[in-house]
């Protein structure tokens, strides 16, 4: 069978034209000139103007907080029900299961307008406690499902060993289960950390009058008018979320490899693929 | 005998006695296992059933004349959504969706099809290649197209350039505009699912048909594209619910024109302030993506969404 050229000719158009729209905006904020449309030269002036801005320096502030407490609190909620889950005696198991993981598969904007009309029924103060809350629901199915994934590749016989040789549960949960899956956990978290970072759309919701995020600072911009500085803040963040989503995948293929020796590779593929997925 | 054994260490260290079988049964129930899903069961039943739960209840309640709701029951929020204008917002909004979903299979089935038949090597470097946008935030990719379709854009100069338009298009905020962004943000979504299944596709069955006779056409559409008729059918479904909410992108690429099911439960919820109303049409919209999802289960009889985790 001859080989065509068209499939490869097709998937690098297709490629160029996904990375187009955000070079343009890379290219724009070293862009010397205030009119956006014309070009004046090189310059770093608008990452200069950018950090002397005080309102977009605590939107940062605000921003970092935020993503720090959400994918930590995920991390501990989502590692614990991992690890817990198979052999907790309770009811309802699969339907909480279930359900934890809905705000990762509802419609954003259903979960903003839940989370809205329910945070004021329950008096949370909006802003950053609310921000927080919303955050975490969303961080944690992703903690939740890496770890989960991992542990299915662990022997059991580890733990069962250590055990026999007069482990407390805790001694097994910290000395032999965490080291395992520590790969897995920094993965979710780094993940969760990037989901955070970028939020809009629930955010939008949540927010209080005065709390602002980088993403909400860079939507209202874009609706009422920009200005260069969004595009160095924009290509700050670009460079952010890349640096912590190459990390996580890092640490996702340490994982994997980890799991690789116990598993057959087709799972271990379909680990590395829901890995990537999971958005 | 093996029972026996088992049972002497324990019995050797606790004597027995009633006080000590209900601590046993007690610490079995509250045992490390138990307490460690305990923040998950607390956070999902307080954070995301009771928000659920809420929303159902407040989309039965009526509006309160000036702030808050009133608990009285009411169909009204419901059939108000019946009223024409409502009515059209869902029309525009499925319109739109379906319109995205088409395009996007369009050009996201041939990418994930074509990936899936690269080497290993390059399909590793594809991946890669496709993490980066999917990854970048969807503000700085909107941002991206804003420069590009504006009047005297990126767009408009290389038309002018090479002289195929005379004056700027203004392309921003259209219907054209909205529909480009939507493909963009959902291609993704397209091409992993559909790049999941084609990677399973037994490509000898593909060579089977080819030295029976099939032309490669004939055995693409016999073979290949009902094998790999599951992911396109996941990444229809994964392209159109969010099709349906994505309101931000209405809002930035298409200004005030483009209205859908998503800016409405956005505007009633902080404009209007009518919240259930916008309670109501979220559960509308929540009610057409279950039957999206309940009617490709049907038609693919697989029960997860492939490429969805």
């Amino acid at each position: 069978m001859k080989k065509s050229k068209i499939p490869s000719l097709y998937l690098g158009l297709m490629l160029a034209l996904m990375y187009v729209p955000i070079l343009l905006v890379i290219i724009y904020s070293f862009n010397e000139s205030r009119i956006s449309s014309v070009w004046g030269g090189w310059s770093l002036r608008w990452y200069r103007d950018l950090f002397r801005d005080r309102d977009i320096m605590d939107a940062m502030t605000n921003s970092l907080i935020l993503a720090t407490v959400s994918s930590l609190s995920a991390a501990v909620i989502g590692t614990l029900a991992a690890v817990g889950m198979p052999r907790a005696n309770l009811k309802g198991k699969g339907i909480i299961e279930y359900l934890s993981t809905l705000p990762i598969m509802i419609p954003e904007i259903i979960l903003g307008m839940v989370f809205l009309v329910y945070f004021a029924l329950i008096r949370l103060p909006f802003g950053m406690v609310t921000l927080a809350v919303a955050h975490t629901s969303f961080c944690t199915p992703y903690v939740y499902m890496l770890v989960k994934a991992r542990l299915v590749g662990i022997d059991k016989s580890y733990a069962e060993a250590a055990k026999d040789l007069g482990a407390t549960e805790w001694n097994v949960f910290w000395d032999i289960t965490l080291p395992l899956i520590l790969p897995a956990i920094t993965s979710g978290v780094l993940l969760a950390f990037a989901m955070s970072l970028d939020d809009v759309v629930i955010s939008v919701f949540v927010t209080g009058v005065n709390t602002n995020t980088l993403p909400l600072k860079i939507y209202t911009q874009l609706k009422t008018g920009v200005t260069p500085k969004i595009n160095a803040l924009c290509t700050l963040m670009f460079a952010a979320t890349m640096l912590i989503v190459l990390m996580s995948a890092w640490f996702a293929k340490k994982s994997v490899r980890k799991t690789e020796r116990r598993i057959s590779s087709e799972e271990a593929s379909g680990i590395r693929n829901s890995v990537g997925l999971a958005r | 005998m093996s029972a026996e054994i088992k049972a002497g260490p324990t019995e050797a260290s606790d004597p027995g006695g009633v006080p000590q079988k209900r601590k046993a049964a007690l610490r079995r129930f509250f045992d490390a296992a138990t307490i460690s899903v305990m923040p998950i069961y607390a956070f999902t039943l307080l954070f995301v059933v009771g928000p659920l739960v809420y929303m159902f209840i407040l989309s039965f309640l009526k509006r309160a004349e000036t702030w808050g709701v009133l608990r009285e029951f009411t169909w009204s929020n419901y059939t108000n959504i019946l009223k024409p204008v409502y009515l059209k917002t869902f029309y525009e909004s499925l319109k739109l969706a379906f319109f995205t979903t088409f395009f996007v299979a369009l050009v996201g089935y041939p990418f994930g099809y074509f990936m899936a038949r690269l080497s290993a090597t390059w399909k590793r470097r594809m991946m890669l290649l496709l993490m980066i946008p999917f990854w970048t935030s969807s503000l700085i990719r909107l941002y991206g197209w804003i420069i590009i379709f504006r009047a005297n854009g990126t767009l408009d100069k290389i038309l002018m350039g090479l002289g195929i338009t005379q004056a700027p298009l203004k392309l921003l905020y259209t219907y054209s505009a909205v529909v480009v962004g939507m493909i963009y943000a959902l291609v993704p979504f397209m091409i992993f699912a559909v790049y999941s299944s084609a990677e399973k596709l037994d490509w000898q069955l593909v060579e089977a048909a080819r030295d029976l006779g099939a032309t490669p056409w004939q055995a693409f559409i016999t073979v290949s594209f009902r094998l790999t008729l599951p992911g396109l059918l996941s990444g229809v479904v994964l392209t159109f619910i969010p099709s349906m909410g994505l309101f931000f992108i209405a809002d930035i690429l298409g200004g005030n024109k483009v209205i859908l099911v998503g800016n409405l439960i956005q505007e009633q919820l902080m404009k209007a302030r009518n919240w259930p109303f916008a309670a109501a049409l979220s559960v509308v919209l929540m009610i057409l993506t279950s039957i999206m999802i309940a009617l490709y289960r049907k038609v693919s009889g697989v029960k997860d969404l492939e490429g969805l985790v």
